[in-house]
């Protein structure tokens, strides 16, 4: 039977398949170079072979006589322009930014720094005058290595930031923990090296400028999971305008995983370039210039020093972290491997001491910012790794070690006591430890991994039971006590009901691939008790939407979707107002149920959301005092963050000769709260699964000592292909937060974040009969064959 | 990005069947398949993902058969027949690896999916009922960053089952 909360075919829940997909799937969705406007032509960006020189000068007279060129431009040009704001200045950064500018005057501080632009009629001359572009370079002495950089002699890359620091960064109680420390039974140290990533969307970044002269108005299309807040920082700090005199339009955005979140030196270029050749142009980069310009992701090296009781209860943890933020600053970088990082060392667990400090580095790289997890799996990666080592040392069964350290389930809301004044939400943390043992049959491993050892052959298995931080927000968290984030981080929607009863929501979210347009739908359909089909969700276009921070985070759920569910309720009250008015009946006996309002008791009786719409828009007779129209925005900034958790296991096996790490199992137990679509949240997890095995086992960006990136392009950098993959067996718990009315969580992240640590602790795991307790990822043959050799023969 | 200089010059007529319409063009002789596609033709649907033959994106039918429309030069695809992500679905209804995709969640941001499409097809259209081994080394040319292929894998399974 019905209630007024659960419609008779609940679609919040429901696998819905994705409303969004008819036009991906016949190449019919207009992606950014897909976009076609009048009169377009086309930008080719000079960038510095270099990664650190002067630019003594640049001469472009010969590129600018090559046909087909519309005109070229230098960072001089553009002097008017203020470098590109830093929007997280974490750990009193603020002294020591050095920023990106739409192209570079004096110096760059990495290979591929944009320092001249050639606008011509087709990509092909714009492409070709840019080596007729002469720049005369003063190369000055390079350094990659975050530790090397922090060194005395070290070169220095920008004189605001003495010694290559950009921020130093701590959280937690120094004294606690080093007497913590000192008492513990066993203290195990280890040097973890998280490495760099590079994000690899496979539609490349690309923006399109538009200047329309008599209005002095920009429009700019951009591959943008944040188009509101790329208006807001281009207008407001880049090119000092109101931010009414640009419109930022995100089309269809082919993946992102944060490396399109930030403002990139293009987009501001794109804008500029269109109001000096008097024409619409477009850039979109190459892959090389993806991997050289657009940013990366973790590059940590941690000191790590757990302490623990000989029963495996854990009692003090301090991480001493390196964190490589590149040449120049990216957008957000600076919170990073700060609150996304240091706030998440307790983990899953009840750790009475802890201790972070983090030094931010200026290095002769590419930027680095948030890459999928962003901070949240570098954390998990120390805990993940911390409590193995714990239990290799103590001789205990990782899963046991784990259980005995769990938040319990009666301790929440828990406060670990370096979230400056958050607290994890809800947990059942054991419960998917259980499961996921009983689901890969844990004992029968084990039991194998005994007879394999017999045998000569490596069997490893790897646990990881992680929290993560999602639907970031609180804006008086993150904002005003002390996190350095420069603005709220609230959302907002619209929600309106038109004439014909068809539903229209404007969010200030994005999708790239999260499928919004379903989700959203769904909430709104559920809750309104209208066919989704009726429902339109539209988004990412600053003309027509409500403001909002963007998709990043794991929050367009629990916050934006939120948002959302506000103004629908906000709909259905004012439909209860009217309806009673229709019905000649008292406002408070209104019962709103499957999109039928009556009064209680008498639900034969009803008017449809369809029939209260109508008569709201005509507003022939509406009762006293209320405004024609059902249309309601809504603004949502949470109380707290919200936390999944879950955990995830790995079963490899290392080929004895080779080296090589194969994937046998993966399973994964995760509890995102309440699901919407369980289909999108699967699809989630599998695609988080896979870029974070593809850190453990696969993937790294490598610098050589002249900062060249040997990694540039997808033949060298490890993507991992279809067959690199077992099935992935995942199921799920479900422990709803009250943080926010729908009770869910947050999905996009807990697969890379919970994936890389448990696939390390597999491969190191099966090569505990040699001795070995830790190998850096990625953990590649040759790694892994030479980690074996040395055990092999004591070296 | 396009790279070649245009030396020797000119241009070429060329005559394509493309997604059963034949096209005649004049294209210079460096133009790729995909440009041409793309640019010419204005079928946008197939995508560009990398300079190196790497991702999979531009994966388009020459004659029946996959190939990675940035790694064949428009001419040479002179008199042949060429099928697109746009040619796929036939009298409005959707190609099997079509709706399979669409059953079973396996695109998200969907940008090489296309591709992806394309190239399952093709695996069916030589090996009808394809085990899970041989349908992800089928896949192995095509770049996927979303979905860590596992629905990729079961919407090909799918298509297999209703195409037999």
């Amino acid at each position: 039977m019905a209630t007024a909360t659960e419609p008779t075919s609940p679609l919040i829940g429901a696998p819905v398949k994705r409303v969004e997909d008819p036009r991906l799937i016949t190449g019919a969705a207009r992606f950014l170079d897909d976009v076609r406007l009048t009169g377009l032509a086309h930008v080719a960006v000079l960038r510095s072979p270099y990664a650190h020189a002067r630019i003594r000068g640049i001469d472009t007279s010969a590129a600018a006589a090559a046909p087909g060129v519309l005109g070229v431009y230098t960072g001089k040009d553009f002097e008017h322009l203020s470098p590109l704001p830093c929007a997280w200045q974490a750990g009193g950064v603020e002294n020591h930014v050095a920023t990106p500018r739409a192209l570079e005057i004096d110096k760059v501080t990495f290979t591929g720094a944009a320092v001249a632009a050639v606008v011509a009629e087709t990509p092909e001359a714009a492409e070709e005058a840019l080596g007729l572009v002469e720049v005369d370079w003063e190369p000055l002495d390079v350094v990659v290595d975050p530790l090397r950089a922090v060194e005395e002699g070290a070169p220095q890359i920008h004189e605001a930031a003495p010694g290559n620091v950009c921020m130093e960064w701590e959280c937690g109680d120094a004294e606690a923990t080093a007497s913590a420390l000192d008492g513990a039974d066993v203290v195990v140290r280890q040097r973890l090296v998280n490495q760099r990533l590079i994000p690899t969307a496979i539609e490349p970044r690309g923006a399109i400028g538009q200047y329309e002269p008599t209005a002095g108005q920009y429009t700019v299309w951009m591959t943008s999971q944040a188009p509101h807040v790329m208006r807001l920082l281009m207008t407001a700090f880049v090119f000092g305008i109101p931010e009414t005199k640009m419109r930022c339009i995100s089309p269809q955005v082919g993946g992102g995983f944060g490396s399109k979140i930030f403002l990139y030196p293009e987009y501001v270029l794109v804008a500029a370039l269109a109001e000096k050749v008097g024409r619409p142009v477009k850039w979109v980069e190459s892959r090389r210039e993806n991997y050289v310009a657009t940013t990366h992701g973790r590059d940590h090296v941690t000191d790590l020093e757990v302490g623990a009781r000989r029963d495996g209860t854990i009692t003090a943890l301090r991480a001493r972290t390196w964190a490589n933020l590149g040449g120049t600053l990216s957008t957000i970088a600076p919170g990073i491997p700060t609150t996304l990082y240091g706030r998440m060392l307790s983990g899953a667990y009840r750790i009475p001491a802890i201790h972070c400090r983090v030094v931010g580095v200026y290095t002769n790289t590419g930027m680095v910012d948030a890459y999928r997890g962003a901070g949240r799996p570098e954390a998990t990666y120390v805990v993940e790794r911390a409590v193995d080592l714990v239990a290799r040392e103590l001789d205990l069964d990782p899963a046991e070690v784990r259980r005995r350290n769990f938040v319990p389930p009666e301790a929440f809301p828990y406060d670990p006591g370096i979230l400056n004044g958050l607290s994890y939400d809800s947990g059942e943390y054991a419960a998917t430890l259980d499961r996921a043992l009983k689901l890969v049959d844990y004992e029968s491993l084990r039991r194998e991994q005994e007879a394999a050892r017999g045998e000569g052959r490596y069997l490893g298995i790897g646990l990881s039971s992680y929290v993560e931080m999602c639907g970031v927000a609180p804006s008086a968290w993150i904002g005003t006590v002390g996190e350095g984030w420069g603005a709220g981080l609230w959302e907002s929607a619209n929600v309106r009901v038109h004439l014909t009863g068809k539903v229209v929501v404007t969010t200030g979210s994005q999708s790239h691939g999260q499928g919004h347009e379903t989700t959203m739908a769904q909430v709104v359909a559920h809750e309104l008790g209208v066919p989704l089909e009726d429902v339109t969700v539209e988004h990412s276009d600053t003309q027509g939407t409500p403001f909002g921070y963007g998709t990043y985070g794991s929050r367009s759920g629990a916050v934006g979707t939120v948002a959302l569910y506000n103004g629908v309720r906000r709909v259905k009250e004012k439909a209860r107002r009217l309806a009673a008015h229709m019905l000649e009946a008292n406002v408070d006996d209104m019962v709103y149920e499957d999109g039928r309002i009556f009064v209680k008791g008498s639900p034969e009786k009803a008017k449809s959301i369809q029939e209260i719409a109508a008569a709201a828009a005509v507003a022939y007779d509406l009762p006293e005092g209320e405004e024609p129209f059902l249309d309601e925005t809504a603004y949502y900034d949470p109380p707290n963050c919200t936390f999944p958790f879950g955990t995830h296991i790995a079963v490899v096996e290392v080929d004895a000769d080779t080296g090589e790490v194969k994937l046998r199992r993966y399973v994964a137990v995760d509890d995102v709260g309440r699901v919407i679509n369980p289909l999108i949240v699967d699809g989630q997890v599998h695609g988080g699964i896979a870029q974070g095995v593809a850190q453990a086992l696969w993937e790294g960006a490598v610098y050589d000592e002249d900062g060249q990136l040997l990694t540039a392009s997808l033949l060298e950098y490890g993507v991992p292909r279809a067959d690199f993959f077992p099935p992935f067996e995942v199921e799920r718990t479900e422990t709803p937060t009250d943080v926010n009315p729908l009770g869910v969580k947050g999905a996009g992240e807990t697969g890379t974040i919970a994936s890389t640590p448990a696939v390390v602790n597999a491969v190191v795991d099966a090569l505990a009969p040699l001795g070995i307790a830790h190998l850096d990822m990625p953990l590649t043959p040759e790694r892994v064959w030479r980690a074996m050799q040395g055990a092999r023969t004591g070296a | 990005m396009l790279g070649l200089s245009d030396e020797g010059g000119g241009v070429a007529l060329i005559a394509v069947t493309v997604n059963g319409e034949r096209r005649e063009a004049e294209v210079e002789p460096r133009q790729l398949l995909v440009y041409f596609v793309r640019e010419q033709l204005g079928l946008t649907g197939t995508n560009v993902g990398c300079d190196t033959s790497s991702c999979g994106a531009c994966t388009v039918l020459l004659d029946g058969a996959a190939v990675k429309s940035c790694t064949v030069l428009a001419v040479q695809a002179d008199g042949a027949e060429v099928t697109t992500i746009e040619g796929l679905s036939r009298d409005g209804e959707l190609h099997p690896v079509q709706q399979a995709f669409w059953d079973q969640h396996g695109l998200q941001c969907g940008f090489c999916t296309p591709g992806m499409i394309i190239t399952a097809a093709d695996l069916l259209a030589g090996n009808p009922d394809p085990g899970d081994d041989e349908i992800r080394h089928a896949l192995e040319g095509n770049l996927c960053r979303c979905t860590g292929y596992e629905n990729i894998v079961r919407a090909v399974r799918q298509a297999a089952q209703a195409m037999r």
